[in-house]
């Protein structure tokens, strides 16, 4: 799992082995999440649909150096259109995830084919400005389709045509997304997200591993010395920023079958900048990285936000009381309605220190720990920077 | 910061297979059925936890820290402490100060983000995770409508806190879901005849709207009302949530020839387009002849507190407020005072009453089994909590009691008297029929 | 007529808000080379300036509050006003404009510090790791300042004097109906001497001279033996003032909150690539261009035709010029692309 920013050829058992060790890792955080108090269904979800968003989005980050600002708007129109079809058709999540994939691959071609005629700040200005008005758009003008701020929610009354013909009239009850009658909700339903994760990283890997990665790679850094080489350079960009949607609407998807709910603030720009925040944190260009970054974020959404003092102080009870109301008052700042705080400077600590995000800080701490095997000698000269623009 | 309760897979599973049986065998309810097995059963735990779920961060996070506070509150008095509170003037009443039957209340909190997903995902943490039995909370009706529709998904309560758009127990309500809190109907029905008794019939008014699924509840609640009593309606502009500057919806308002400006704006929105309405002059303008006025059918004191002087004789409507004289409201207002130095926000009261109905609806039926606690609320008429009495109306678990049609303060005594209550609308003239917004809350079994 | 003439007041007042937050952002970025995200923050912590300096005006003595029964209740009085009576209230009036002339050193030490501490140890890193360090800090400053004043907006008011409606139309035998709010023309005519004095800095004085030589080439200013880095420094503390001056100055517009700067920092970046990364020409008529553009296009006949137009206006107009003009209005090539 070494950085992948220079093209790192590997072998297939090497890569069979990655997979293997992903697969278990993924599979297990059931057990291993427990610990730190993250191991319940939802946030288990969140963790591979993020992760997915993320992996999605260092294809197009990672390989060729575009920063797109506004890839939340696939996350919705994925989202949209999975709700949709669980309305209209069918509760079941695979004709959901294929028809927000499609849609949102639709979508991304359209606006890649716009956006990909600037680079640097300029396309991400342009992919910004689509996003904030789709956003703009779905919370106001499009309420008919999106149903606007409360969000586009299931009703008992959907039509649901297939699965009327199908099964009649059912249950008084809304029915949940499943898979052939298995139905997805709990720990299914992160089991099916992480089957889900697992097969995209791998599709990543491929991508990381293809000649076509190559290229991009070499766009990224000379995107002149390719063309002059004779490389038409736009279709491969345009190619990678539809996978990258695609992988985008897959999370909105999935988001959707977790929870059969799509709304607006999915696509406004906090929600794009977060996924550029889990990449960098991570480490761009990494295969690891981003989900590691997706992790971590997500963590604090939801576990720091929720720490209060009783929590804090009987976490610190066995300190003396005086210590333990300092060091309560202290660290509530950063609990609580503060985690935004313990972000903010978790962010700068890991730029600041580690260039290449967390990856790097793990690729520093095995060479360390290689070199002190060795004896002392030194292994490589940390990540190599990773120019973006 | 790992509350006593994990849900280890193992139970998580358990439950859901429980609960699959329990959907394909026919049951029989009986009053204090206490062998149904529902998510999150106490059992013989010595302590239950509630949820409170409310904005942290982003622009409702003063008002969801005053909820915060109320439901300490409420937890503190349901468990003995402090003075008690309502629970010595609410009627009638079953809560015994000992916790809720018997058990210890404790209480996880969560962070909605006045975002649907976030609340959410906060929900389902406290749900999946920590386990409580009922959640409560929320600063807007986007928020409520999506936790309330989860809850009934996964068959726990949900007590809304703030949300005033006539979807929360209209077109979305849900058997899981109560509201307290007034809404839009309510608002438009209450200003009304006070519009007409300090405006006259003869006025032209001009509507600017936040362009979401609320404003244009409330925009189309209060158009009814007003061309109603004879008011010609000159202009409708939506304006996008959020925008900071509003002056390029204001200065049309100049010469529109209207008469009176309803700003459907809320909160931060609502601070700033009413602060810069008064900075083009509006509240010193004649127009027609007439003194020119400015309508908030939603008022909040977080509102009132931003906008600062501007609110001076500003009309609009809120679900309570702490100046009134009812033993209820005085007992509230004393206990939430000696706590934390100033009186409560509506937002605080609706949230601390959601609370203590929850409890003394478990309390009266023996068991926290949902099923029946929501059966006891249908149609709950309770009294002494500060708004006269209410009913819990069975059809869309909407509260019905009076309105405060209220206007802003001209010469404020103290920092909290930012508002003075004009009328006191009595319930009949703000009952409307439960159809009127057609919905279906669903089934009793989930 | 009246009705255009108020929308283009409008579109200037709120385009100057954008342009002054954008020409800071371009003198960093053509200086340093570093794209940053917590200028919305600086803005935000002018704004702040005003509040601080209203709070120290206005500290006041605790008096019991016979009003209030309940519980124990306190009013407050100014000490000001105790001590110097009218005089008093007159300063706490103007608090608004006391502010900015506090603001000017209070923003260039924290535009200082800022550099120092740490933006100077990102001028060779990628873009990517400028924006999120930046980013972090804004969140940072956001959360420390919610921490101390609370989330809520906290209003500040203009001086009793020009705090109503100016009657602009009478003034020009327009129309009488053709009011402005006073202190919005303020406002405007203020930003519109700061934009002056920073374009008349960089291009009559020596000093700007040798900034504009250091924007245009770093190493050969260098080579002649200028510490240009220590100027940059300055450029980056006058940045600062400008947004913290920006800040203080909305207050009584928009009454601010911790999350001021967020709000602010989108727009301001969409405003400073369409009018050309580097270019201050082009930030400063990208502002006004975006901010007329967004006024108009909220008239209820514009919206007719189009709905939710105005929602979206500026990020159209911002695809629009990007995919007609490469670089913006007036961009160089080869800059951040």
């Amino acid at each position: 799992m070494a950085s992948l920013t220079a093209f790192q050829p590997s072998t297939p058992k090497r890569d069979a082995i990655i997979m293997a060790v992903f697969a278990a890792v993924v599979l297990t955080a059931p057990i291993w999440l427990t610990p730190i108090g993250a191991s319940y269904p939802d946030l288990l979800q969140r963790f591979a649909i993020f992760g997915i968003f993320a992996i999605g989005f260092n294809i197009l980050f990672g390989l060729t150096g575009y920063l797109s600002f506004g890839h939340a708007a696939f996350l919705g129109v994925g989202s949209y259109a999975a709700v949709w079809m669980f309305k209209l058709l069918t509760m079941n999540v695979l004709v959901a995830i294929a028809f927000g994939v499609l849609v949102t691959a639709l979508f991304s071609i359209v606006i890649g084919y716009v956006c990909l005629r600037r680079s640097g700040i300029y396309f991400s200005i342009l992919t910004l400005a689509f996003a904030q008005m789709s956003y703009n758009m779905a919370y106001s003008v499009l309420t008919p389709i999106t149903n606007g701020e409360t969000a586009l929610i299931l009703e008992t009354a959907d039509p649901r045509i297939i699965d009327r013909a199908l099964l009649g009239d059912a249950k008084e009850a809304l029915p949940s997304p499943s898979l052939f009658g298995l139905e997805l909700t709990g720990y299914a339903a992160f089991y099916f997200c992480a089957v889900v994760l697992i097969l995209a990283f791998w599709v990543s890997l491929r991508i990381f591993r293809s000649p076509f990665g190559l290229k991009l790679l070499a766009i990224k850094s000379n995107q002149n010395r390719m063309i002059y080489t004779g490389y038409n350079t736009r279709p491969y960009l345009l190619v990678a920023f539809v996978i990258s949607g695609m992988y985008a609407g897959l999370a909105g998807s999935l988001m959707a079958i977790t929870d059969p709910l799509a709304g607006a603030e999915r696509m406004q720009w906090t929600a794009s900048g977060e996924v550029v925040l889990m990449t960098i944190l991570g480490g761009a260009g990494t295969l690891i990285g981003p989900l590691l970054g997706a992790g971590i974020i997500k963590y604090f959404e939801n576990i720091f936000s929720a720490v209060g003092k009783t929590q804090l102080s009987e976490l610190f009870a066995f300190l003396p009381d005086g210590l333990n109301e300092a060091l309560v008052g202290l660290m509530s700042l950063f609990v609580g309605e503060g985690w935004h705080l313990t972000l903010g400077v978790l962010f700068m600590l890991v730029v600041i220190f580690l260039p290449g995000g967390l990856m790097e800080g793990i690729k520093r701490l095995t060479d360390w720990a290689k070199s002190r095997r060795q004896g002392g000698e030194t292994v490589g000269d940390g990540a190599a920077h990773q120019p973006s623009e | 910061m790992n509350k006593g309760k994990t849900f280890t897979r193992r139970t998580m599973l358990k439950g859901t297979a429980i609960a699959g049986a329990a959907m394909a065998a026919p049951t029989v309810f009986t009053r204090g059925a206490w062998a149904q097995d529902f998510r999150n059963d106490p059992g013989d735990s010595s302590t239950v936890t509630l949820g409170f779920n409310v904005p942290q961060t982003g622009p409702y996070a003063e008002e969801g820290k005053d909820e915060l506070r109320a439901y300490q509150l409420a937890v503190k008095h349901l468990n003995g402490e402090g003075d008690g509170g309502l629970l010595n003037t609410m009627k009638p009443l079953s809560l015994k100060g000992n916790g809720i039957l018997g058990k210890k209340v404790e209480y996880v909190t969560g962070d909605t983000q006045t975002k649907s997903d976030a609340a959410r995902a906060s929900a389902k943490r406290m749900i999946e995770r920590d386990g409580v039995v009922m959640v409560t909370g929320g600063s807007s009706s986007g928020v409520a409508v999506a936790v309330q529709s989860l809850c009934q998904e996964m068959g726990v309560i949900f007590m809304a806190g703030l949300t005033h758009a006539n979807d929360t127990t209209g077109k979305d309500r849900r058997r899981y879901g109560f509201r307290h809190f007034f809404n839009a109907h309510m608002s438009a029905a209450a200003l009304g005849p006070v519009l007409e008794a300090e405006m006259g019939k003869e006025r032209r008014s001009y509507m600017l709207t936040a362009d979401y699924n609320w404003g244009w509840s409330v925009e189309g609640s209060m158009t009814e009302v007003t061309e109603k009593i004879g008011w010609e309606t000159v202009n409708q502009v939506r304006t996008p949530l959020g925008a900071g500057d509003f002056s390029q919806y204001i200065t049309p308002v100049l010469d529109s020839g209207a008469d009176v400006l309803v700003l459907i704006h809320y909160g931060k929105d609502m601070v700033d387009s009413l602060t810069q309405a008064v900075q083009f002059g509006l509240r010193d303008k004649q127009v027609n002849g007439k003194d020119f006025q400015v309508v908030v059918p939603l008022y909040s004191r977080l509102m009132a507190q931003g906008a600062g002087k501007n609110v001076a004789g500003i009309y609009g409507s809120t679900n309570w407020h702490w100046s009134l004289q009812d033993e209820g409201t005085q007992a509230f207002v004393k206990s939430f005072g000696q706590e934390y130095g100033f009186p409560p926000s509506q937002a605080a009261h609706t949230c601390y009453v959601q609370a203590l109905l929850y409890a003394n609806a478990v309390e009266a039926t023996g068991t926290f089994y949902p099923v029946e606690v929501i059966k006891f609320l249908e149609g709950f008429e309770f009294d002494g909590m500060g708004n006269g009495p209410t009913l819990y109306r069975a059809e869309d678990h909407q509260c019905f009691k009076p309105v405060l049609v209220v206007k802003g303060n001209e010469n404020p005594t103290s920092q909290f008297d930012l508002l003075e209550v004009v009328n006191e609308v009595p319930t009949e003239q703000i009952t409307y029929p439960h159809d009127l917004y057609a919905g279906d809350l669903g089934p009793y079994e989930v | 007529m009246d009705a255009l003439l108020l929308q283009l007041l409008n579109g200037l007042d709120k385009g100057a808000a954008y342009a002054l937050i954008a020409l800071g952002l371009t003198l960093v970025f053509g200086t340093l080379g570093v794209v940053n995200f917590a200028h919305g923050a600086l803005f935000m912590l002018g704004a702040f300036v005003a509040v601080s300096v209203n709070e120290l005006l206005t500290f006041s003595k605790r008096v019991k509050d016979e009003s209030v029964t309940f519980f124990d209740a306190y009013k407050e009085q100014p000490y000001l006003e105790i001590w110097l009576g009218d005089f008093g209230s007159a300063i706490i009036d103007w608090s608004v404009p006391i502010a900015i002339l506090a603001a000017i050193p209070i923003m260039l030490l924290i535009g200082l510090a800022m550099e120092r501490g740490l933006i100077r140890h990102f001028y060779k890193r990628s873009h990517a790791e400028q924006i999120l360090v930046t980013f972090g800090l804004a969140i940072v400053i956001g959360e420390i300042v919610k921490a101390t004043f609370g989330a809520n907006p906290i209003p500040q008011s203009a001086p009793e004097i020009v705090s109503g409606a100016a009657p602009v139309g009478a003034l020009f035998g327009l129309s009488e109906a053709l009011v402005y709010p006073w202190w919005r023309l303020v406002y405007l005519f203020s930003s519109l001497a700061i934009i002056g004095g920073v374009f008349a800095f960089l291009q009559f004085t020596t000093y700007g001279m040798v900034v504009r030589a250091g924007m245009a080439d770093r190493e050969t200013v260098g080579l002649l033996g200028i510490n240009i880095e220590r100027r940059f420094t300055i450029v980056f503390g006058i940045a600062a003032i400008v947004a913290g001056v920006a800040g203080v100055m909305y207050t009584p517009i928009l009454p601010p909150d911790y999350n001021l700067g967020m709000n602010f920092l989108v727009l301001s970046f969409v405003v400073v690539v369409v009018g050309g990364m580097g270019s201050l020409p082009g930030a400063v008529a990208a502002g006004f261009l975006l901010g007329v553009v967004q006024s108009f296009a909220s008239m209820g006949a514009v919206k007719e035709i189009v709905p939710g137009i105005d929602q979206i206006i500026i990020y159209l107009i911002a695809v629009a010029i990007l995919l007609t003009r490469p670089r913006g209005l007036l961009g160089r090539k080869g800059v951040m692309e």
